[in-house]
């Protein structure tokens, strides 16, 4: 191997994708295994081969336990992975291009906005339809990303990337209190709002995973492409300028694509907070700043911590089940303060 | 690699600098080719920074810059980048960047925007650093070396551009006189051994007088005087720009200006 490509820590060095995929196996097997009927990890490990084609498994698991793991477990880890990854690679992304260690995917308003969309649609429709919850959060949330990105690239505002922040900041404020608004004048439906903004993975089907995996898959590529230009970001937009990158298109491309990303994740399962805050800066405390390695190992590991953070929240408190965002912050943050404290001297952030 | 071949002329005319409605540069023309260092001196606020923005890009401007016969303003960022390099006066050290890889964002330009950096490109760094003498740096974080390690290697991440006109605004204000002296010679050896055709800005007038070839005395916005540092550096140029009070010493042909009480 030549000097200079062991000499940059921009790239993943091979055995990581060794301990990734191990983590992911380990992480679907726990979840479809863990739960209120228990299954040995060995014969879910069997039932989950004996679908693939061309092998000749038979798990002998009898027709319950095959449609738990089939209908109800399966689709909800997979949901669970699926959401995870996008809301930590989005919000790599946003802190990438925004240079800001505290920026979240819901930065420029898109919680806001899903969650307007949300409470209107619950108050609206008495008898909701398997699907316009999602799709009523979905528009609303990328009515107020655009809203954001109007107001704050427009000329009065000039195109910096703290005059969007702010345009966010206003467009959260106006329409969470549009949302606060609507949800007092029908008080009858505040559980089922809260409900929904807590997050929520129970319900998951087959059904929800087929209407977020086009736009996560589409966006995580799109950001996976753009990891090396969210290096070059870190040199502040003038000097990115002076190497040659078109900084307002580059960051446009990105904002589109992590709010549409996270738009579509947060629609299905209401508002996971923490995981694109907590899951991109514990990498970065232990594989360093680069988001070449920061984006892959997010879309990785942001999937594997929703995964087990679900397999808490439907075990703490069994039979009642804990608002997955709840659990997120309760185990994100004491982890993530013990990562900072335990940091070796001198490292990376 | 790194050495520009053919020669490279720019030429600057009526370049001015308008933010709001206060015009912060005006009128500035300049010509400047391989190899040559043009210095920019003058009070603070003449406008010396905003003229360097202007010519690497990151300012609006009017009037033309050409490099060799063709409008840069007709180019793009990338474009741009492979002619004119540029070094801030407080870059930007990202947290936990190590050398390598901050020199290696030099590379940008050479790159399409989706794609990674190749064998070349990695090399190319490699050698930029063995020649500045920051091979062991190498793995080190950027944030953790001092000033002058520092900007060698802002000077590094410049030359891995491998652009023939370089832009340094004021590259050794930060330094104490032991990496002032040794920035300057670095960048007098670089531009006469690769032809790189240098701008800066400086403060420090007995130090601007040294190495560039000419001296540009901005005030106001506006070149007020330029020539050599004998014809620029002068107690009567000094007194009308600065308001400052000095005595010029000849040091064999080379200024040496010192304060003076009234």
């Amino acid at each position: 191997m030549p000097l200079s490509s062991v000499q940059t820590s921009t790239r993943i060095p091979p055995k990581w994708w060794f301990a990734c995929a191990g983590a992911v196996v380990v992480t679907i097997l726990l979840g479809v295994c863990i739960g209120a009927v228990g299954i040995s990890p060995k014969q879910t490990a069997l039932e989950l081969l004996s679908h693939l084609p061309g092998l000749s498994i038979h798990s002998n698991l009898d027709e319950t336990d095959s449609a738990i793991i089939w209908d109800l477990r399966l689709p909800r880890v997979v949901l669970a992975l699926v959401v995870g990854s996008m809301l930590a690679t989005a919000g790599s992304a946003y802190q990438g291009t925004f240079r800001n260690p505290l920026a979240d995917p819901y930065l420029l308003g898109v919680s806001a906005g899903a969650g307007l969309g949300a409470t209107v649609e619950i108050v609206v429709f008495e008898s909701p339809v398997r699907w316009s919850l999602p799709v009523a959060a979905f528009i609303g949330a990328l009515i107020a990303v655009s809203l954001t990105y109007a107001l704050g690239s427009s000329s009065i505002a000039g195109r910096s990337a703290s005059s969007l922040v702010l345009a966010g900041v206003a467009v959260a404020a106006l329409l969470t209190a549009a949302q606060t608004l609507v949800q007092q004048r029908n008080s009858d439906k505040v559980r089922e709002v809260y409900a929904w903004i807590l997050g929520r993975l129970a319900v998951a089907g087959w059904s929800d995973l087929a209407l977020v995996a086009p736009y996560v898959v589409v966006c995580t590529v799109v950001l996976l492409r753009y990891r090396r230009v969210l290096d070059v970001f870190a040199v502040g937009d003038e000097e990115a300028t002076t190497l040659g990158l078109p900084v307002a298109r580059a960051r446009a491309v990105i904002i589109l694509a992590a709010s549409l990303g996270t738009a579509a994740a947060v629609a299905v399962t209401g508002l996971i907070g923490f995981v694109g805050i907590i899951v991109p800066h514990t990498i970065r405390l232990i594989a360093g700043n680069s988001y070449r390695r920061l984006l892959p190992l997010s879309i990785v590991f942001g999937g594997v911590f929703l995964v087990l953070a679900d397999i808490i929240a439907r075990t703490a408190m069994s039979p009642e089940e804990i608002p997955i965002g709840v659990v997120t912050a309760l185990i994100g943050a004491p982890f993530f303060l013990y990562i900072l404290a335990a940091r070796k001297e001198g490292s990376l952030v | 690699m790194n050495t520009v071949l053919t020669s490279t002329a720019m030429r600057i005319e009526n370049l001015g600098v308008r933010i709001g409605n206060r015009q912060i540069v005006q009128d500035v023309s300049l010509e400047i080719s391989s190899g040559d260092w043009v210095c920019v001196i003058g009070p603070n606020g003449a406008g010396k920074s905003s003229l360097l923005k202007a010519i690497a890009g990151i300012l609006p401007s009017a009037g033309t810059i050409q490099v060799n016969d063709f409008d840069l303003s007709t180019l793009s960022h990338r474009d741009r980048a492979c002619w004119i390099a540029y070094v801030a006066q407080a870059p930007v050290i990202p947290p936990g960047m190590t050398v390598f890889d901050y020199v290696m964002l030099g590379r940008t330009a050479h790159l399409k925007l989706l794609a990674s950096e190749s064998d070349f490109d990695l090399e190319m760094t490699n050698y930029v650093l063995t020649e500045l003498g920051l091979s062991e740096f190498a793995t080190r974080q950027v944030a953790s070396l001092s000033g002058g390690e520092r900007q060698r290697v802002t000077i590094a991440r410049a030359l891995a551009q491998a652009s023939p006109i370089v832009l340094l605004d004021e590259p050794t204000s930060a330094l104490d006189i032991g990496f002032q002296q040794e920035v300057l010679t670095l960048i007098n050896a670089l531009r006469k051994e690769k032809k790189i055709a240098v701008i800066s800005t400086m403060h420090d007038l007995t130090t601007s007088g040294i190495y560039p070839d000419r001296l540009l005395l901005m005030a106001q916005g506006q070149v007020q005087v330029s020539g050599s540092a004998i014809e620029v550096l002068t107690e009567a140029n000094i007194s009308a720009h600065y308001g400052a009070n000095v005595r010029i010493i000849n040091d064999l042909g080379r200024p040496i200006v010192v304060p003076t009480d009234f």
